[in-house]
């Protein structure tokens, strides 16, 4: 089952950067298709980062991030061959989870 | 209190109402979801603000969200192209010195909502972020960083040459 989060996690002395890249159409709802319908929104509203099992960065969107999100950050308390959760969920109830261990 | 115009085409009370509506259901929809996701989204965090992102306005959605106003600061450095090419996709990213910081949330004044994305900062979490953010046209971009209960913010103005609303 392939996922839809890609992520890297690097971690240098105590510091991880995390890197995420998310395939979601991020629609808008202000778009129209080509029949002249407005393709409704369709969005990813909430996205969480956990680290052995706490919430290191939660990330609250918009119709305004664009299509196939990115986003960086970076947390301390991390070490190498952690593990580090994210998942989604967007405004139509559906949602993704993916592990990826920090390296 | 709050109310937002409908100036825009394809934006009617009745289809909010039913985005709304559907919103809800969606969210309800989260009880049954499987795979231990629902109890990992209990402990972990806050409730997506829906309201805040319902606001047309910045300084609307910034009250909606924190309940307070935001002095500039020059130790919140926000980083946006002086020109996007492509309004669908800008990058912008932020770094501040401030400390306790617990929340940052960007805004474009002239968006359709002017709330675009907003951040929650855990203890640990350093005070930077990076993301691609979505202009309709040129505007001013802001970032609101919360630290020690106060707000901060920067801003910058980008121009847009391809709007990012799909034409």
């Amino acid at each position: 089952m392939a996922s839809t989060i890609r992520v890297r996690a690097t971690a240098t002395g105590d510091t991880t950067e995390v890197q995420a890249l998310i395939q979601h159409p991020m629609d808008s709802g202000f778009v129209k298709d080509a029949q002249g319908q407005i393709i409704p929104p369709h969005f990813i509203q909430q996205l969480t980062f956990e680290c052995n099992g706490k919430a290191v960065f939660v990330a609250d969107w918009g119709t305004a991030v664009s299509k196939d999100p990115y986003v960086k950050f970076s947390f301390k308390g991390g070490n190498k061959g952690d593990d580090l959760k994210i998942s989604w969920v967007d405004n139509k109830g559906a949602s993704d989870t993916t592990t990826a261990k920090i390296s | 209190m709050t109310t937002t115009d409908n100036e825009f085409s394809g934006y009617s009370a009745g289809r909010r109402l039913i985005l709304k509506g559907a919103g809800l259901v969606a969210l309800t929809g989260l009880g049954n979801l499987p795979f231990g996701l629902m109890p990992a989204l209990a402990a972990a965090n806050d409730k997506w603000p829906e309201d805040a992102f319902k606001q047309k306005g910045e300084a609307e959605a910034i009250k909606s969200l924190y309940g307070k106003t935001a002095e500039p600061s020059d130790k919140v450095k926000l980083d946006a192209p002086e020109i996007a090419e492509n309004g669908a996709v800008v990058p912008i990213s932020v770094i501040t010195t401030l400390t306790d910081v617990t929340s940052i949330s960007f805004l474009v004044a002239d968006n359709p909502s002017a709330l675009a994305a907003s951040y929650q900062i855990p203890p640990g979490t350093l005070p930077s972020v990076a993301n691609r953010l979505k202009m309709a046209k040129t505007s001013n971009v802001t970032v609101i960083v919360e630290a020690g209960g106060k707000l901060y913010s920067a801003t910058k103005e980008v121009k847009v040459t391809v709007g990012g609303c799909g034409g």
